[in-house]
């Protein structure tokens, strides 16, 4: 027999459990490059990493999926970032250790990770 | 703590379990374990979609994207490219309608985008074998509230009532007034029932199967609030058991709410107690009439009795008891969760919220659709539908099944609610809606129906036991090329006695598809007994095969597949057919390739 108090605890664990389920708009979205190429790049804990790190920190309404190849293999693993109403952010190159940074400054408090970022990378390259 | 990334939802709706589509799921965990993402990947197993004829269904979240049509072979390939590497298996996305527009998302689709989903917003969205996933998605969250807050009864009603919900069963009373019935009747000993009709015997509807397999615990959570709000003591849902799936998860759900302590003795630890239990009914059309539903529950043989008294004061074992169909307790927890003004605010002036449909017949997207009141029929079959399939014209739609009637093509602009399609002859019914094109013929489609009437009558009633078969008889005359127009007015003489002495609604409303195709196709009915012609080619005394000479080549084709050794004729001449010796089953028609044979 469940109390009311246990029934609101189900409610609020389940709750986090079934927000990959929701389909509004509304949701920021945390996309890793898995095709071949982000696999053999170690792309593989980057998600796992970025699984830990929402949970650790109990965010609500991010989903994280896997997308194929974006086309810059050798920048791999890329991450893609949506946040509704903002433009797509590519952070490139990502390594288990950037996440709780990419989590913390950019899905909690919105402020791109501009060094991690496509941009950066490129213009090192041209450096 | 496990950390899932994707859900796989896989349809176990009866539609697609009949496809196969628990193998399917099987496939996923072994495939999944192969690929070591078992703990990364969460395999889900819902009711319907309501895509059931593109079925089996799989839908990858978050992701959006929905398979149709998948087979046990094609996991592999979901599993490797979707969930390893992220890549959309383009060929299996669900197709809309003959174009061959693909959707990543459901939501996008012609199909969905029209719908307003409260009666199915849980159905293929959450696991509903899990108590757990029930309560994640709001579930008991109105009970909950209710039982904490003690809620006073006569508030609830209110809400129910100021929604403007009325009976998804048929009829169409208005809820909350039943509930005050229920509440204010007084009962000898204190013993009130809550009951739930999921009888469904509409040839064609499965509403509220798919609402009981897709989302059960919603239906045990308002017949509770019905309990509490009405002072209920034990409740009752009688289900007919052609309905395996239903049953089982029903079952499974009874028995996770009463470990829970939401069904049973002192719910949530408070001193309101109820719990539920299921009845299965055999199948008969008549039981999912109140008083004969009432009756079999009783143990007693499933017939009507007349009323009143009603139910909700003398009905089970004499008792004060509230019966309401399964898609009239779906609505209950939304309303209480998202407030009465908000579910007021969708429909019509006098038909509120939404009405879920069965959409079959000659439709391009057929399955389940849930729309608000007073959208039209337009939407329905052109948007929603997708048309008639295979450039063929639409010439009707029915509605209300063996009660209802028959909606002609120059009304396709009608608002679907309660008092619009009365006022046309049809009724809202349960929620079959079968569409028609010029190849049915609507006194065929009369007599179907009559037909079912004619085997479902209890028999406890004259009007209606032989009324019907008579009814039936003439119009098996009509077919038959022997009707006289004088038939015709005995028909409508008929129709009006069965309509105003039979005891029950079964009888009462047994004339609707005959009188309403009498009204809007009587010019059909005429051909068939004037110029002994079916304009629609369907009925076969009607109809004869002829071979147009000029156009025969003489390949033999048609006589080499004629059953009956009806068609003769030497190599390179042409042949003719012997009608004396024709069955008509139409082979011969689509075997020549000359388009020599005729249907007239
Ligand atoms: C012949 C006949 C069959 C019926 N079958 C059903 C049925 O299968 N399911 C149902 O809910 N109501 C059915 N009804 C309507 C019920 O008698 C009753 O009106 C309804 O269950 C009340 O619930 P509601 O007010 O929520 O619609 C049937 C009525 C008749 C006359
Ligand atoms: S109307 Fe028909 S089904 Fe109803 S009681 Fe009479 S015989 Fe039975
Ligand atoms: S199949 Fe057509 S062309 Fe061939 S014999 Fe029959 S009617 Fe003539
Ligand atoms: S309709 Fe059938 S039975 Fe008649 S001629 Fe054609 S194939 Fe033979
Ligand atoms: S049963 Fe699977 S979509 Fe209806």
């Amino acid at each position: 027999m469940k109390s009311l108090e246990e029934l609101k605890a189900i409610r609020e664990q389940m709750k986090k459990q079934l927000d990959i389920r929701d389909q509004s708009d509304s949701n920021i979205r945390v996309a890793v490059g898995m095709a071949t190429c982000g696999i053999a790049a170690g792309a593989k804990p980057v998600l796992a990493a970025f699984l830990q790190e929402i949970d650790r920190r109990d965010l609500r309404g991010i989903s994280v999926t896997q997308t194929g190849c974006i086309g810059v293999c050798r920048l791999e693993p890329v991450v893609e970032v949506y946040v509704p109403g903002q433009e797509k952010v590519t952070y490139v190159k990502v390594t288990p250790e950037m996440v709780p940074t990419i989590v913390a400054d950019h899905l909690v408090n919105r402020q791109v990770v501009t060094r991690f970022t496509i941009g950066a990378a490129e213009q090192e390259e041209k450096a | 703590m496990k950390l899932i990334r994707n859900h796989v939802m896989v349809c176990c709706g009866t539609g697609c379990t009949s496809s196969e589509s628990p193998k399917i799921a099987d496939a996923f965990e072994k495939e999944l374990a192969r690929a070591e993402l078992q703990d990364e990947v969460k395999i889900v197993r819902t009711g319907c979609f309501g895509l059931c004829a593109a079925g089996p269904i799989v839908m990858i979240l978050p992701d959006g994207a929905c398979y149709s049509r998948v087979t046990v072979d094609d996991v592999p390939e979901i599993v490797r490219e979707h969930l390893v590497k992220g890549r959309i298996v383009d060929r299996l996305l669900h197709m809309e309608g003959d174009e061959g527009t693909t959707a990543t998302s459901l939501n996008d689709t012609q199909f969905y985008k029209h719908q307003t989903r409260i009666a199915l917003r849980s159905c293929g969205i959450i696991d509903p074998e899990s108590i757990d996933e029930y309560i994640g998605a709001d579930g008991y969250l109105a009970l909950g509230n209710i039982l904490e807050n003690k809620t006073d009864p006569q508030s609830i009603i209110d809400a129910i009532k100021e929604s403007g919900l009325r009976g998804r069963g048929g009829a169409g009373f208005s809820t909350g007034m039943k509930w005050q019935f229920t509440k204010d009747a007084v009962s000898p000993d204190g013993v009130k029932y809550v009951c739930c009709n999921a009888d469904e015997g509409d040839p064609g509807a499965f509403m509220d199967r798919s609402v009981l397999e897709g989302d059960p615990f919603s239906i045990l959570e308002a017949m509770t609030i019905a309990a509490y709000a009405v002072g209920g003591t034990q409740g009752y849902i009688y289900v007919r058991a052609e309905y395996p799936i239903a049953i089982a998860r029903l079952e499974t759900a009874i028995q996770q709410a009463r470990e829970y302590g939401l069904l049973g003795k002192n719910i949530l630890g408070t001193d309101f107690s109820f719990d539920i239990e299921l009845r299965l009914g055999a199948g008969a059309f008549v039981c999912g009439e109140e008083t004969a539903l009432m009756t079999s529950i009783e143990g007693h043989r499933g017939e009507p009795r007349p009323r009143p008294p009603f139910p909700a004061v003398k009905g089970l074992w004499q008792r004060p008891t509230l019966l309401n169909n399964v898609e009239t307790y779906a609505n209950i927890t939304w309303i209480l969760n998202n407030g009465a003004e908000k579910y007021a605010a969708i429909g019509t002036e006098k038909s509120k919220g939404t009405k879920v449909f069965a959409l079959g017949g000659k439709i391009t997207n057929t399955g389940l659709v849930e729309i608000p009141m007073g959208t039209t029929l337009r939407t329905v079959v052109e948007d929603i539908g997708g048309g008639v399939p295979h450039g063929k014209k639409f010439k009707a739609a029915q509605t209300g099944g063996p009660s209802g009637g028959c909606i002609p093509a120059d009304l396709i602009d009608t608002p679907i609610d309660y008092e619009s399609l009365t006022a046309i002859g049809s009724m809202m019914g349960s929620g079959g809606l079968i569409v028609m094109d010029e190849d049915n013929c609507m006194v065929d489609i009369a007599k179907f129906f009559l037909s079912f009437i004619v085997d479902e009558s209890c028999g406890k009633c004259t009007p209606c036991r032989i009324g019907t078969k008579r009814l039936y008889d003439l119009l098996c005359k009509i077919t038959d090329g022997n009707g006289t127009l004088e038939d015709l007015d005995t028909i409508e003489e008929l129709c009006y006695h069965l309509k105003e002495s039979s005891l029950c609604a079964l009888g009462q409303s047994a004339p609707n598809p005959v009188l309403s195709t009498l009204q809007y196709f009587r010019d059909e009915y005429i051909a068939h007994v004037v110029e002994k012609r079916c304009p629609a080619g369907v009925c076969k005394n009607l109809v004869s095969y002829h071979i147009v000479p000029d156009k025969c080549k003489g390949c033999t084709l048609c006589a080499k597949n004629c059953p009956a050794d009806a068609i003769s004729g030497a190599i390179r001449a042409a042949h003719t057919i012997d009608s004396a010796k024709c069955i008509k089953c139409g082979v011969c028609l689509g075997n020549c390739r000359f388009g020599a044979i005729v249907k007239v």
